[in-house]
């Protein structure tokens, strides 16, 4: 019996084991990142059908530290509700994907929150017909509200603290709150403001809608893995803190080259040119080189894709660098 | 090479050794799944346990008619308010689709061609459509309804808009009891009155006014109570303040997706089982009521649909169990049933995957049992009695 339960335990052991995630992205040739069903500016594929965005970025970014190659990744879409499931089961190996880092999601759901690539807070959205100024206002209207997300928590939270009543209007994606937006099923929409910013420029007409001024909770948006595998949570974490360092250290994609015979250390060491930062995540050691060369750096990132030039209209605010006024920050890379 | 398959020759020996290998694998396969679940969801951290039900779920149900439901109640309202959701669906959907269902059913056997061209045509095209796409179809009509300010107004106290159909509300005042108390007392008479008649007729031949003297039982009798107590009931109108009506009774444009789409798919599969359950009455049956001068509509109540029913019956089942699971692509439009709710915002708040998949699908096991159970019965009382 001793023996029978033994090979059973190993059986169960070859069918869930992950040897490791590294090894296992490196066997399959590409990474599998989680992202949104399609939010411009995040994660919406572009006109040439092309994933492009800040958590596009992020993605390509980890493809290009694993394999030196920015196309070697394949995009799952997930919903609000399947993303979690999704990232456990195995089926992507991380998630870049509008989400906010709780303590439930890091503690009791087993992931591993690696950094922050957005921060963000929950805005209110509405038809500027309404001549609604404040959401303070918003007595007794029809909300739209991704289910299974923490803003609908902190939606139940602000109505009730400020004793004001709401009907709630549950959807599945942005799309659809979208469409019952536009269709007027819903007076508001509320989710992060970076994503009500998205919404916004993708409607026929901007200008009818107007973002409310209140921002009522913290959303730190980042990519996660899951928890236990510690060697691939730190190949995505320098991932995303090299793209911050190149941002500080004044390092684009245009002056990369230049930058190698730079006489800064720092800027050394993260190009790999002294040191073997590379081989300790057992990446090939031109990884952070080769993330600013075919990505560019943070704001690069930013810029292209959320920025004030862009659609969006997404001042960098909290996202600046630290150095500048904002709170976008990263360990020092030595 | 006999003296081998000697115990194999024996049939019985056979068929207790296949049984044992079945059951056998069976548990073993049930022993790995479990332990490998177990397995993974400690070595991924992933708690497990029926805690979470007592926590505040911390989100807002708006569909909830028969319980009031705040954010700080726990994930078992949630479960509460999904499970009585189901069955407001399911129940009005199974009740529409009967109906629906046997009158489509008999206008297809109907002589006139067009008519029953044009059930042909709709139990086609409704079964062969995916029931997804007409949840969705009719949800995407119904949005496309005038706004809530401009509001439909329909014998000026009905509002139709993209937010629903609202309808006064009727409060019932301190003396309607009596009237309730009253409808309830001309129903049990008027079923003693059925019976009566029928052993009467069974006897002496003599028939007796039922339905008329129902009518006058169950209504009339109730309505000059009603004016006599001084009209005990009045009405709470919605009123259009703010951003949506106040007060009123209103249905929801996802609840009405919701029923067109299950009642209509379903209908069709019924008109074709009652359609099959009256075609399976010998023709001999109708020609010879016929020759003793029934009319055509008794034809129909008392010489055909008893027969009929014990062929429409056992189908008609499984097509109630169809529309109760179907109603689980509620999720679709955002209607907040079992799945939605608890299957789908509590499991996803909560990551208690496994915990709340078992509990929602044993409620579908339960419904659906429940509705087998008295649907059998109901098919034992129709079967023939042989005397």
């Amino acid at each position: 019996m001793k023996k029978l339960l033994s090979i059973f335990a190993v059986l169960a052991f070859a069918f869930s084991a992950h040897a490791g995630t590294l090894d296992d992205v490196k066997n399959r040739g590409f990474l599998k990142c989680g992202v949104t069903t399609g939010l411009a500016g995040f994660a919406a594929p572009d006109d040439s059908g092309e994933w492009a965005g800040l958590d596009a970025d992020m993605c390509r970014a980890v493809a290009v530290a694993v394999f030196g190659d920015r196309s070697k990744v394949e995009f799952i879409t997930t919903t609000g509700k399947s993303r979690f499931p999704t990232l456990a089961s195995g089926e992507v190996d991380m998630l870049a994907r509008n989400t906010t880092w709780t303590i439930s999601r890091d503690v009791n759901l087993g992931f591993e929150f690696v950094g922050v690539n957005f921060y963000d807070g929950q805005g209110f959205m509405v038809p500027s017909a309404l001549g609604v100024s404040s959401a303070t206002e918003l007595d007794g209207a029809t909300v739209c509200i991704q289910t299974g997300t923490t803003t609908e928590l902190n939606l139940a939270d602000f109505f009730r603290l400020n004793g004001i009543s709401y009907e709630a209007l549950p959807i599945e994606t942005n799309d659809e709150g979208k469409e019952n937006l536009f269709a007027g099923r819903c007076d508001v929409y509320t989710t992060d403001a970076s994503g009500l910013s998205s919404t916004r420029a993708a409607a026929s007409n901007p200008d009818k809608w107007v973002v409310l001024p209140e921002i009522i909770s913290k959303e730190p948006l980042g990519p996660l893995v899951r928890h236990g595998d510690h060697q691939w949570g730190d190949v995505v974490r320098w991932s995303l803190n090299a793209m911050i360092i190149a941002e500080e250290l004044g390092i684009t994609s245009e002056n990369v080259d230049a930058q190698m015979s730079s006489n800064v250390p720092e800027v050394l060491r993260l190009l790999g040119v002294e040191g073997n930062y590379g081989e300790m995540l057992e990446l090939s050691n031109d990884w952070a080189y080769q993330i600013i060369k075919q990505i560019g750096n943070y704001s690069e990132s930013y810029e292209a894709n959320v920025g004030p030039d862009t659609p969006l209209e997404i001042a960098r605010g909290l996202n600046a660098l630290w150095t500048q006024g904002g709170i976008l920050y990263a360990p020092p890379f030595r | 090479m006999r003296s081998n398959l000697g115990f194999f020759s024996d049939e019985k020996f056979r068929s207790i050794f296949f049984q044992t290998l079945v059951v056998g694998l069976f548990a073993l396969g049930l022993f790995f799944v479990i332990t490998t679940t177990s397995y993974n969801l400690e070595k991924r951290n992933i708690a497990t346990g029926w805690s979470f039900l007592q926590n505040p779920a911390g989100f807002d149900i708006s569909f909830s008619p028969f319980l009031e439901f705040k954010s700080t109640d726990t994930h078992l309202k949630v479960y509460f308010v999904g499970v009585l959701n189901t069955l407001l669906v399911s129940i009005t959907g199974c009740i529409a689709a009967t109906i629906l269902g046997f009158i489509l059913g008999i206008v297809r056997l109907s002589s006139n061609w067009l008519l029953s061209r044009l059930v042909y045509i709709y139990v086609e095209f409704s079964r062969n459509v995916p029931l997804l796409l007409q949840i969705i179809l009719w949800y995407s009509i119904l949005i496309q309804l005038p706004r809530v300010k401009q509001s439909l107004q329909v014998l000026d106290v009905f509002y139709i808009s993209n937010r629903g159909l609202y309808s006064p509300r009727p409060i019932f005042e301190s003396g309607f009891s009596y009237v309730s108390i009253a409808i309830v007392l001309a129903l049990i008479s008027s079923f003693l009155i059925n019976r009566w008649a029928k052993k009467r007729q069974d006897k002496t031949g003599q028939q007796f006014p039922v339905f008329s003297s129902s009518i006058g039982l169950i209504f009339i009798v109730p309505l000059i109570l009603f004016f006599i107590l001084g009209s005990p009931l009045s009405f709470e109108h919605p009123e259009l303040k703010g951003f949506n009506f106040k007060g009123g009774l209103v249905i929801r444009p996802e609840f009405i997706a919701m029923f067109l789409a299950l009642s209509i798919y379903t209908a069709a599969f019924i008109s074709e089982i009652v359609r099959a359950g009256i075609m399976s009455v010998s023709k001999g049956q109708r020609e010879a009521s016929a020759a003793i001068g029934l009319k055509q509509t008794w034809i129909m109540r008392l010489i055909i649909i008893p027969q009929a029913l014990r062929v429409i019956v056992p189908p008609l089942t499984s097509q109630y169990l169809n529309l109760t699971k179907n109603s689980s692509l509620g999720i679709a439009v955002g209607y907040a049933d079992l799945v939605h709710g608890f299957g789908g915002i509590s499991l996803n708040q909560t990551g208690q995957a496994i915990e709340c998949m078992a509990i929602v699908m044993a409620t579908y096991l339960s419904i659906s049992l429940t509705i087998s159970f008295f649907m059998n019965i109901y098919n034992r009382s129709i079967q023939f009695k042989e005397k």
